[in-house]
């Protein structure tokens, strides 16, 4: 549970309303305790100690934050805590099982998708979202896809080979 | 950044929502995709007592075209679902020429059209569309429904004609006279920014000849600008490279574009110019491909 607002100094004074959400997170319910104001990114930061999801503008610009809420990819610091009641979603750490990479992580492995990684979680959840509607992206609608969320190191060229790769991993497992 | 707090429910129908609108009588503020009123009240620009969530009210997520040829966009369509969609392509061209250029992918799959509509962005890519197509709003308030033109409906920057217990719970452009044509181009400095300088162009044509033109225009000014007047010499001809010369200045010469990192103004309204030259250049030569 928590209905801590942790980075405003004080957990919410004595009697400001909160409201009990239940949200499917990477397959499991978590019931917490929000304030409305509470913004999803910082939920799963700080609430549910998930930091695989970055914050990096903190001003809907950058995609670091990105996460998928029912298979659709959105920006984690413009969504309230409380619009994921009755939900589902997916965090980069639902990606890997205990004892494999999922196959967008084993690209950006082999084909030198990340840098210093802050910018990946994002990347590899709207890959993700794009794989699931589009199994043999081109060059270019991968760029499409990604066009929202901004890389400071790699330059991009390998973040879309990475996920090339992960699409050609994919489609084998599939058949 | 963190808003100041505020109240928030999720009602599931349009009158429960309204009920709550009415009840805070100006301090409550509707929330669609989120993805202005977010930003805007993490930076406290604004600070509303209570938001109301309206994303669980089922039904309203539709795009249709009526048999009558008219055109519904329900309050909770996403502007994702107006990209790569055959319905606009063929009915509301200049829909599906906007759709991908609005935003960034992401903010895409939350932000809706009629949202961006009410935000009343001057910036606003759907907003100057609107403005272009001839559409209007459906409000929904305590007394029920009425219409509103988008020019009574837009009234200045993030400033609409909405009573604060009424929801737009619809976008209508109606019915084309003839066969609806048009096009829309913005010039940004990177995906997701905000344009530079835009232009919404629909016609409706009857073989070759115009009977009908609407123009808009985006970021050149401090509201959405309706350039449709000076549109007007193309009613009743057909489009020639004098009249799309012609058309195109007078054009420019609506919008009020300000220097600002994005480029100087004559440069922005020399944007405009050739965008408004492109476009119809493009629309001459489908229409006389198709006469
Ligand atoms: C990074 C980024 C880039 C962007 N780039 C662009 C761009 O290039 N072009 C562009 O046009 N937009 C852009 N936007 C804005 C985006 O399109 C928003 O989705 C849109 O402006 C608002 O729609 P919304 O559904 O998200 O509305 P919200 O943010 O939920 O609401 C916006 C305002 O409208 C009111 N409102 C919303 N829905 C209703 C309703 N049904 N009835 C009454 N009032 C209502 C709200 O109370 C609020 O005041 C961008 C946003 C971001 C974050
Ligand atoms: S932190 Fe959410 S978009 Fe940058
Ligand atoms: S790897 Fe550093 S921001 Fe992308």
């Amino acid at each position: 549970m928590t209905s801590l607002y942790d980075e405003v100094q004080a957990p919410p004074a004595e009697g400001v309303p909160t409201r009990r959400v239940t949200i499917k997170v990477n397959g499991a319910d978590r019931t917490v305790d929000v304030e409305p104001r509470l913004l999803l990114a910082h939920l799963l930061r700080q609430g549910l100690k998930l930091t695989g999801t970055h914050s990096g503008c903190d001003s809907s610009n950058c995609g670091a934050c990105v996460i998928l809420f029912d298979g659709r990819p959105i920006k984690s610091c413009t969504m309230l805590a409380v619009q994921a009641d009755g939900h589902s979603l997916e965090t980069v750490e639902g990606l890997a099982s205990a004892s494999e990479l999922h196959p967008i992580q084993e690209g950006f492995k082999e084909e030198h998708g990340l840098q210093c990684g802050f910018c990946t979680p994002g990347m590899m959840l709207a890959a993700k979202a794009l794989l699931e509607v589009n199994d043999d992206p081109t060059e270019d609608e991968i760029r499409w896809a990604l066009s929202g969320n901004l890389c400071r190191c790699t330059g991009y060229q390998n973040i879309v080979k990475s996920v090339l790769w992960a699409a050609k991993k994919m489609r084998a497992e599939a058949n | 950044m963190y808003p100041s707090r505020f109240g928030y429910e999720a009602p599931k129908t349009i009158d429960e929502a309204i009920a709550i609108l009415d009840k805070y009588a100006g301090e409550a503020k509707v929330l669609s995709g989120g993805q202005s009123l977010i930003p805007v009240i993490k930076l406290r620009f604004a600070a509303p007592e209570m938001l109301v969530d309206i994303n669980g009210i089922p039904g309203l997520d539709y795009n249709r075209v009526d048999p009558d040829g008219s055109i519904h966009i329900g309050a909770l369509c996403r502007h994702e679902d107006l990209e790569n969609n055959e319905l606009m392509e063929k009915h509301a061209p200049t829909i599906a020429a906007a759709a991908p250029l609005v935003s960034d992918p992401i903010v895409r799959t939350r932000g809706t059209f009629v949202g961006s509509v009410c935000h009343a962005d001057p910036q606003g890519d759907w907003a100057a569309t609107m403005t272009a197509m001839g559409g209007h709003i459906v409000a929904q308030g305590p007394n029920g429904t009425r219409e509103i033109a988008m020019n009574d409906f837009v009234i200045g920057p993030f400033q609409n004609t909405l009573a604060y217990n009424e929801i737009a719970i619809e976008a209508v452009i109606p019915a084309p006279k003839g066969v609806r044509v048009g096009s829309y181009l913005k010039l940004e400095r990177r995906v997701g920014d905000f344009a530079t300088a835009s232009v919404a162009v629909s016609l409706e044509m009857n073989g070759e000849t115009v009977i009908g033109a609407g123009i808009a225009l985006a970021s050149v000014g401090g509201r959405t600008i309706d350039a449709t007047a000076a549109a007007q010499s193309l009613v009743g001809n057909k489009i020639t490279p004098e009249l799309i010369a012609e058309v195109a200045a007078a054009v420019a010469a609506t919008a009020e574009p300000r220097t600002d990192h994005r480029g100087s103004s004559d440069y922005k309204r020399q944007i405009v110019k050739t965008f408004v030259t492109r476009i119809l250049t493009g629309l001459a030569t489908t229409s006389q491909k198709a006469a």
